[in-house]
C-alpha cells in the first residue's frame, strides 16, 4: 500500500495552481487535506502523475461571514467549524455535522472544500451544501464560474469542475433569525460513513413554519434536498404528525442504494427515521 | 524510480536532513529516514491511527501525510514525549493503569492525546472518550486506555501552566 | 514481600512506552531487500501463465519468483500429527496449476525499496482462466484441483465424535428441539500485520529469521525441514509482537519465502504485509453453520445432543490442520451434563482465505450454538432461560468431569468448576430478579431493552511440556530463559511475579528471555492460553530447584543448615535473624560449579478447563437498528489469579473482540468469490465508542489439580460467550425468541428480523 510514483509541486500563490492545472488537466489531483486522496493513492486506485499540493496558499484558508451568509475558503479544515464559526443557527449546525465528520486527527486535515470536490454521497458537507443551497466558486486560468451545488454533483466521485477548475469557494447563505435546525446521522461505528442522514432546517415566524430546507444524504449517488417535502412543511406547525408525514412521504421518494453495510429496504427505513429526528430537532 | 527532494525535517527539535520521494509517507519517512520508529504503521489509510504524530501541535495520521508536505512544520513523535528519564504523564498513567499489552498501538494513542490535551485541557471525560474512539486498540478493549487518559488529563490540568 | 495475585504494573511497558520497541518492522539489515507478494485477482482458476520481463526490466528489481523459481520446495505442513490424508489440500508457498482465492500468492518480487517492489509487483501479469468458485460450505462438495488431484473433494475431513445412547435419548424425549445458526466469517487482525526479516551470515552460516511470533521453535524446525537446513543453521527471533490472537506467528509462505530469498540472493530480505494483504491472506476463522437436535425432558433436561457442524476452511488446510473443527465438535457440550451426544463435523474448502485458529476457537461458535439452543429449549418448553441453565449444568460433585471425548489427543477431563456457584454468583451480582422486573418495566415504556446469559467452560494449558531455566548473576539479578511466545499479553511480568515470590527478589532484578530459538533447545510457544499454566509451572520448578540450590550453599558458607535460612529481598537470611548474604554471592560462590541455577520442565497430559458466565443488557433502537450495550458483566473462575490486572485486561480485550465478531466483523464476499471487506472501512472493528464498561466478576473458587500453581490460563475467556450472550439480550429487546440465529447481528440483519424479508 505504497502509492505509485508522482511529481510534487507546491506552489505558492493561486495563480500558479491554476497555471499548473491548466497544464496538467486531468494528469494532475489537488491535494489539500488528502484525507481521501491519499487513501486512493495507497491503495493505488488513485494514481495521478502530478500531484499539486495548495497546502501552502494562504489565499485560500479563510472563513468570512455577512448579513448574506457564509464564505468558506478552499483550504477550511473541518476541525474550523467545532467552535462556531458565525453566531445563530448556522454554526451551531454546522458545528454539530463537523463532529459528526471521521475523526479528530482526520478533521485537523481534511477540508470542507475537498470533501464537496471528492462526492462522496456519504459525505456530511455534500449534505449540508446541498441542503442550504450553497453557491461554489471554481476558478481556472480562463476565469472564474459560479456553480448552484443543484448542478454541481454529476453522482458518486463526479461534479461537474472542469478538469483544469480549482474549486476555491464555498457560498452558504446565511440563516437569520428565527431558523432552527436538526441534524441526524447514522453509522455503523460513530466516525464512519453516513447509511442515512439528513438535515433540516426550518424558519418559523410565530409558530408557523414559512421556509423549509430538507435533504437526506448517504442513500443514493448524492446528497438529495426534498423540495416538495419542504414546500408541504410551509405554512404549517411542523407538528409531530406532519413530520410523520414528511418522514413516511420521504420514505417514498428515495430509491438507495444497497452495498455490504445495507441492504436498499434499510436504508430507505434510516432515511425515515433520519428525516423524522432531524426535523424533530429543528422543530423543538 | 521517480526524483528523489532534499528537504529538512524537525522532528522533536531536531533537524533531519533527507533525500526523499515525494510519494514517501510522513510515516514511512519518520521510521525508515529518520529512524525514529516508534511511530506505527498498521494501516496505510487512515483509520487505525497508530501512526498518529504531531504537526505544529496538531494530531494527524502521517500515513496520510507525504515527508515532503512536512518540511518547515514541526513533528513530534513519541520518541519526543518522555523528559529525560522521566515519562510524561500521559506514559506514567497507561503504564499505571495497564492501558497497554501489545504496545503497537499505544505510540498513536500517546501522540493524538498529548495533542488533543494540549489544545483542549478541559475535555471532559467524555469528550475524551469520543476523541479516542479515532484510535483502533485490538487488545485492550480500550477500558485502561480511556481510564489511563482521563486520569492523565487530571494531573496535566492541575500542573501550572505556561 | 508477595508477588502472587497481586495487580503489578508491568515490567515490559517502559520500551513500548518510550517507543523504543522492536517490532518486525523496526528490524533492519544493510543493504535488504523488500519482498512483496503477488496475489491472484480471481477466486478460483487455472493458472495459464505469469508473465514477470517487464517487472524484472524496473530499476531496483533484484530478483522475481514464480512457482517454478521455488519448485524444490514442499506445500506447509500441519502442526498438528496424523492428518496424512489431508496432505493433498495443503499450501505451496507459492500457487501452483490453480489459484483458489483472492490473495493467493503467485509470485514474488525482490527490490531494493518497498515502493519499487510494488510498482514491479503492479507490472506482474498473472494470466489466469478463471472458473466458477466454490463458496458456500453447506453446498455439496465438489472438485479441488480438476485434472491435477483426480476425484479430490472439496471436503478434507469430516470429525466424528460422540459418547453415550443417543438413539434411547431420543426415544425418551418429552421433545426434540431442533436449531440451526451462524457464526459469521472474522479473524484476529492484530494492529500489527505480519512480517519478518531473513538474515543469513556468512561467517557462521547461520540464518535467522527475525519478527517471529507464537511457535519459534516448532516454525523453525519446519522451515529447515522445508529449506533442507541442518539443525543449528536456522533461528527465529522473536521481538516485540504486536497482536496474536491465534492467527499470527503460525507458518505462512511468506516466512518460507522470506528464508529462502535470503539464502538464495545471498542478501538480507525484509517482508512488512500490508494492511489490505493481511485481509486477504492471513488466516480467517469462525464461519461455521451448526444443525443442531436435542432430545429434552419436561425440565429441559438435555437427554441427548445430536450435531452437525461445516467449518468453511477456505481455500487450503493450513497449519492448523482439523483444530477448529476438532474443538468445536469436543467443546460444543460445554458445562452441561447431556449424558448422549454425536457430532459430525465437516471441514469443507472454498474459494475464500483460508482460515485457522482465532481466540477461542471452536468455542466462540459452538458456544454461541449451545446457548441459542438452551435459550431455545426455554421457549419450547415455556421454561426460564436460567432455569434450563441450571437443570443442565454439571455439580461440582462430578469434578473431575470426564466429558468421554477426545481433542487434540487428550481426554477432555474437567479438572475442576462449580458451575453452579458460578451462575449464581452472577446472578447474584445482577440482583436478577430485581434487574429483570426493571427491564420489563421499561420495556412497558416503550423500550426495547433484554438481558441474556450464556454458560461456557473453556480450555487452557495445553502441553504436551515446556521448559525454563533460570540463572542469578554476581550483581544479583535474575534471567529467566523460556521456549514460549509472547504476543503482548504479560508474560514477562507473570512468569517474573512467580519467579520472584519462589525466590524472594524484588521482582524489578528479573529480566524475561522468550521466543530465542538459540537460547533454550525447546518451547512450545503462546497459543490456547497456556503460557501461564505451562510456563508458568516450569517456572515455580525452576525457581524452586533454585531456591533448593542457593539455600544449601549459603547453609555452608554460613555455617547453618538449611532450615534455618530464607530468601526474602534478594538476600538469604537467617530465619531468627543474624547472618545474612547476598543472593549474589552466593551465585558468585558457585560460578565455577555452573553458576546459581534452577531448571524446571512442566510435562501435562491434560488441559485444564476454566469456566465463566457472560450478562449482556441490550438497548435496540427498532428505528435506526442500533445497538448499545448498557452493561456487560464476565464471571470467571481462573483458579488462581497471579495478576488480576492483567488478567482483567485478558478478558476485557477478549470482550471487545468478541463484540466485534458479534456486531461488526464480517468478511463478505460477492457472488465471484471477490471479498468485500478488504480494508478498515469495510472490516469493522470495535472502537471505544462501540465497548461498554465491561465489568469482571474474577474468582478462584476452583483451582485446578493439574498444576502446581493451581491456574487456569486466561485468554479465551472473555470471547467465549459474547455472541451468545448478545443474541440473547437482543432477543430478549424485542421480546422475540429465538430471533438472532446468525452472526455477526449487523443492523442490516437486524432490519431484516424486525421488518421480515421484502422484495
Amino acid at each position: 500500500m505504497k502509492p505509485a510514483p508522482f511529481d510534487y509541486v507546491r506552489p505558492a500563490s493561486l495563480s500558479e495552481v491554476l497555471a499548473l492545472l491548466a497544464k496538467h488537466k486531468d494528469d494532475c489531483k489537488i491535494l489539500a487535506g488528502g484525507q481521501s486522496l491519499v487513501p486512493a493513492m495507497n491503495f493505488r486506485l488513485a494514481r495521478p502523475a502530478v500531484l499539486i499540493d495548495i497546502n501552502d496558499i494562504r489565499e485560500l484558508d479563510y472563513i468570512r461571514s455577512d448579513d448574506s451568509g457564509l464564505t468558506i475558503g478552499a483550504l477550511t479544515r473541518h476541525a474550523a467549524f467545532h467552535r462556531s464559526v458565525v453566531a445563530g443557527p448556522l454554526g451551531a449546525m454546522l458545528s454539530k455535522v463537523a463532529s459528526n465528520i471521521a475523526h479528530y486527527p482526520i478533521r485537523q486535515r481534511g477540508t470542507f472544500a475537498g470533501s464537496l470536490a471528492h462526492a462522496d454521497p456519504a459525505s456530511e458537507w455534500c449534505l449540508v451544501a446541498t441542503t442550504l443551497d450553497a453557491a461554489i466558486v471554481a476558478k481556472s486560468t480562463r476565469g472564474e464560474r459560479t456553480i448552484a451545488i443543484g448542478d454541481f454533483f454529476n453522482g458518486t466521485f463526479s461534479t461537474d469542475l472542469e478538469a483544469d477548475e480549482l474549486l476555491t469557494e464555498i457560498r452558504l447563505p446565511a440563516l437569520g433569525q428565527g431558523w432552527r435546525t436538526g441534524f441526524y446521522e447514522f453509522s455503523r461505528r460513530a466516525g464512519d460513513f453516513a447509511l442515512g442522514m439528513a438535515l433540516a432546517a426550518l424558519r418559523f415566524e410565530a409558530g408557523i413554519v414559512r421556509e423549509a430546507r430538507l435533504g437526506v444524504g448517504g442513500v443514493s449517488d448524492r446528497a438529495i434536498r426534498l423540495r416538495k417535502l419542504e414546500a408541504r412543511l410551509v405554512g404549517g406547525a411542523a407538528s409531530p404528525q406532519m413530520i410523520d408525514t414528511i418522514a413516511h412521504e420521504a420514505w417514498a421518494s428515495v430509491s438507495p442504494i444497497g452495498d455490504i453495510h445495507a441492504t436498499p429496504e434499510y436504508r430507505r427505513d434510516l432515511v425515515a427515521t433520519a428525516v423524522r429526528r432531524a426535523l424533530a430537532e429543528a422543530a423543538a | 524510480m521517480a526524483s528523489k527532494i532534499n528537504i529538512d525535517l524537525a522532528v522533536n527539535g531536531t533537524s533531519h536532513a533527507v533525500s526523499i520521494e515525494p510519494r514517501r509517507t510522513l510515516a514511512d519517512v519518520l521510521r525508515d529516514d529518520c529512524g525514529l520508529t516508534g511511530t506505527h504503521i498498521g494501516c496505510e489509510h487512515g483509520v487505525c491511527g497508530a501512526c498518529t504524530v504531531l504537526v505544529d501541535d496538531k494530531p494527524v495520521r502521517s500515513c496520510l501525510m507525504f515527508g515532503v508536505q512536512a518540511e518547515g512544520k514541526a513533528i513530534r513523535t513519541v520518541e519526543g514525549l518522555a523528559n529525560g528519564d522521566t515519562l510524561h504523564p500521559l506514559q506514567q498513567a497507561f503504564w499505571e493503569n495497564h492501558g497497554l499489552q501489545c504496545g503497537f498501538c499505544t505510540p498513536g494513542f500517546l501522540m493524538l492525546s498529548a495533542g488533543v490535551l494540549e489544545q483542549n485541557p478541559d475535555m471532559s471525560d467524555d469528550e475524551i472518550r469520543d476523541v479516542l474512539s479515532s484510535n483502533l486498540c485490538r487488545c485492550t478493549g480500550y477500558q485502561n486506555i480511556v481510564k489511563a487518559v482521563q486520569i492523565a488529563a487530571r494531573e496535566l490540568r492541575a500542573r501550572p501552566r505556561v | 514481600m508477595s508477588y502472587i495475585g497481586r495487580s503489578l504494573r508491568r515490567i515490559e511497558d517502559r520500551p513500548l512506552l518510550l517507543g523504543k520497541g522492536s517490532f518486525a518492522a523496526d528490524c533492519n539489515a544493510p543493504g535488504h531487500l523488500h519482498m512483496r507478494v503477488v496475489r491472484s485477482p480471481v477466486a478460483f482458476g487455472r493458472i495459464l501463465g505469469v508473465e514477470t520481463a517487464e517487472a524484472a526490466a524496473l530499476e531496483g528489481v533484484a530478483a522475481i519468483w514464480t512457482a517454478d523459481d521455488v519448485a524444490g520446495l514442499p506445500p506447509i505442513d500441519f502442526r498438528q500429527m496424523g492428518l496424512e490424508r489431508l496432505a493433498p489440500y495443503r499450501q505451496w508457498v507459492l500457487a501452483r496449476h490453480y489459484v483458489r482465492y483472492v490473495g493467493d500468492p503467485v509470485a514474488v518480487v525482490f527490490a531494493v525499496d518497498p515502493y519499487v517492489a510494488e510498482d514491479a509487483a503492479d507490472l506482474v501479469f498473472c494470466d489466469i482462466e478463471e472458473l466458477a468458485p466454490q463458496l458456500d460450505a453447506t453446498a455439496e462438495p465438489v472438485t479441488f484441483m480438476p485434472d491435477i488431484h483426480l476425484g479430490l473433494l472439496s471436503e478434507p475431513a469430516v470429525i466424528r465424535r460422540g459418547y453415550g445412547d443417543l438413539d434411547a435419548a431420543f426415544a425418551a424425549a418429552h421433545k426434540i428441539v431442533a436449531l440451526e445458526v451462524k457464526v459469521g466469517r472474522h479473524t484476529g487482525v492484530p494492529l500489527e500485520t505480519r512480517g519478518g526479516l531473513a538474515v543469513h551470515d556468512a561467517d557462521t552460516d547461520v540464518l535467522t529469521l527475525y519478527g517471529a511470533a507464537k511457535v519459534p521453535h516448532y516454525n523453525r524446525d519446519a522451515i529447515s525441514r522445508m529449506l533442507g537446513l541442518a539443525p543449528g543453521r536456522l533461528e527465529l527471533s522473536e521481538g516485540h509482537v504486536g497482536g496474536g490472537f491465534g492467527i499470527r506467528g503460525e507458518l505462512y509462505p511468506e516466512d518460507v519465502l522470506l528464508c529462502a530469498a535470503a539464502l538464495r540472493l545471498r542478501r538480507p530480505v525484509k517482508w512488512i504485509e500490508d494492511r489490505k494483504e493481511h485481509l486477504l491472506a492471513a488466516n480467517h476463522s469462525r464461519d461455521q453453520v451448526y444443525r443442531l437436535h436435542a432430545a429434552v425432558d419436561q425440565r429441559g433436561f438435555i437427554l441427548g445432543l445430536k450435531a452437525e457442524v461445516f467449518t468453511d476452511q477456505g481455500a487450503y488446510v493450513r497449519t492448523h490442520g482439523t483444530t477448529v473443527t476438532d474443538l468445536s465438535a469436543a467443546m460444543l457440550p460445554g458445562p452441561y451434563v447431556i449424558p448422549a451426544y454425536s457430532v459430525e463435523g465437516h471441514i469443507r474448502l472454498t474459494n475464500k482465505t483460508p482460515a485457522g485458529t482465532y481466540r477461542a476457537p471452536g468455542r466462540y461458535e459452538s458456544t454461541f450454538a449451545r446457548e441459542r439452543l438452551i435459550d431455545r429449549i426455554a421457549t419450547e418448553l415455556a421454561l426460564a432461560p436460567v432455569e434450563v441453565r441450571r437443570v443442565n449444568l454439571i455439580a461440582a460433585e462430578a469434578m473431575p468431569f470426564d466429558r468421554g471425548i477426545e481433542t487434540l489427543g487428550t481426554a477432555v477431563v474437567y479438572d475442576s468448576g462449580k458451575y453452579r456457584d458460578l451462575l449464581e454468583r452472577v446472578l447474584d451480582r445482577l440482583s436478577y430478579d430485581r434487574l429483570q422486573a426493571e427491564l420489563a418495566a421499561r420495556r412497558d415504556r416503550g423500550e426495547h431493552v433484554g438481558l441474556g446469559i450464556a454458560c461456557f467452560v473453556e480450555k487452557s494449558g495445553l502441553g504436551p511440556q515446556d521448559l525454563v531455566r533460570i540463572k542469578v548473576d554476581g550483581r544479583g539479578t535474575v534471567a529467566i530463559v523460556t521456549g514460549v511466545a509472547s504476543v503482548g499479553q504479560g508474560v514477562e511480568t507473570v512468569l517474573a511475579q512467580i519467579c520472584a515470590e519462589t525466590i524472594g527478589i524484588p521482582i524489578e532484578r528479573i529480566s524475561v528471555i522468550h521466543g530465542q530459538t538459540d537460547r533454550i533447545e525447546i518451547g512450545f510457544g503462546a497459543f490456547a492460553s497456556r503460557v501461564t499454566v505451562m510456563a508458568g509451572s516450569a517456572v515455580k520448578i525452576a525457581s524452586e530447584a533454585l531456591r533448593d540450590r542457593a539455600l544449601e550453599t549459603a547453609a555452608k558458607l554460613l555455617q547453618t543448615s538449611p532450615d534455618a535460612l530464607r530468601l526474602s529481598g534478594g538476600m538469604v537470611e537467617a530465619v531468627g535473624g543474624g547472618a545474612s548474604l547476598p543472593l549474589g554471592d552466593v551465585a558468585l560462590h558457585l560460578e565455577g560449579a555452573g553458576g546459581l541455577t534452577g531448571e524446571g520442565r512442566f510435562v501435562a497430559g491434560h488441559m485444564t478447563y476454566p469456566y465463566g458466565v457472560h450478562a449482556a443488557q441490550v438497548k435496540v433502537d427498532p428505528s435506526t437498528c442500533a445497538i448499545t450495550i448498557e452493561r456487560y458483566l464476565i464471571g470467571y473462575d481462573v483458579g488462581r489469579a497471579i495478576n488480576p490486572m492483567l488478567i482483567e485486561g485478558q478478558i476485557v480485550g477478549a470482550a471487545a473482540q468478541g463484540i466485534g465478531g458479534a456486531l461488526l466483523e464480517e468478511f463478505v464476499y460477492d457472488e465471484n468469490g471477490q471479498p468485500l471487506a478488504a480494508s478498515f472501512a469495510d472490516y469493522l472493528m470495535p472502537t471505544c465508542h462501540e465497548v461498554p464498561a465491561i465489568e469482571v466478576l474474577l474468582r478462584e473458587d476452583a483451582p485446578s489439580p493439574l498444576n502446581p500453581l493451581g491456574v487456569k490460563g486466561a485468554g479465551e475467556a472473555g470471547i467465549n460467550a459474547v455472541g451468545a450472550a448478545l443474541a440473547a439480550a437482543i432477543d430478549a429487546a424485542l421480546q422475540r425468541p429465538g430471533a438472532v440465529t446468525q452472526l455477526p447481528i449487523t443492523p442490516a440483519r437486524l432490519h431484516r428480523i424486525l421488518r421480515g424479508p421484502q422484495s
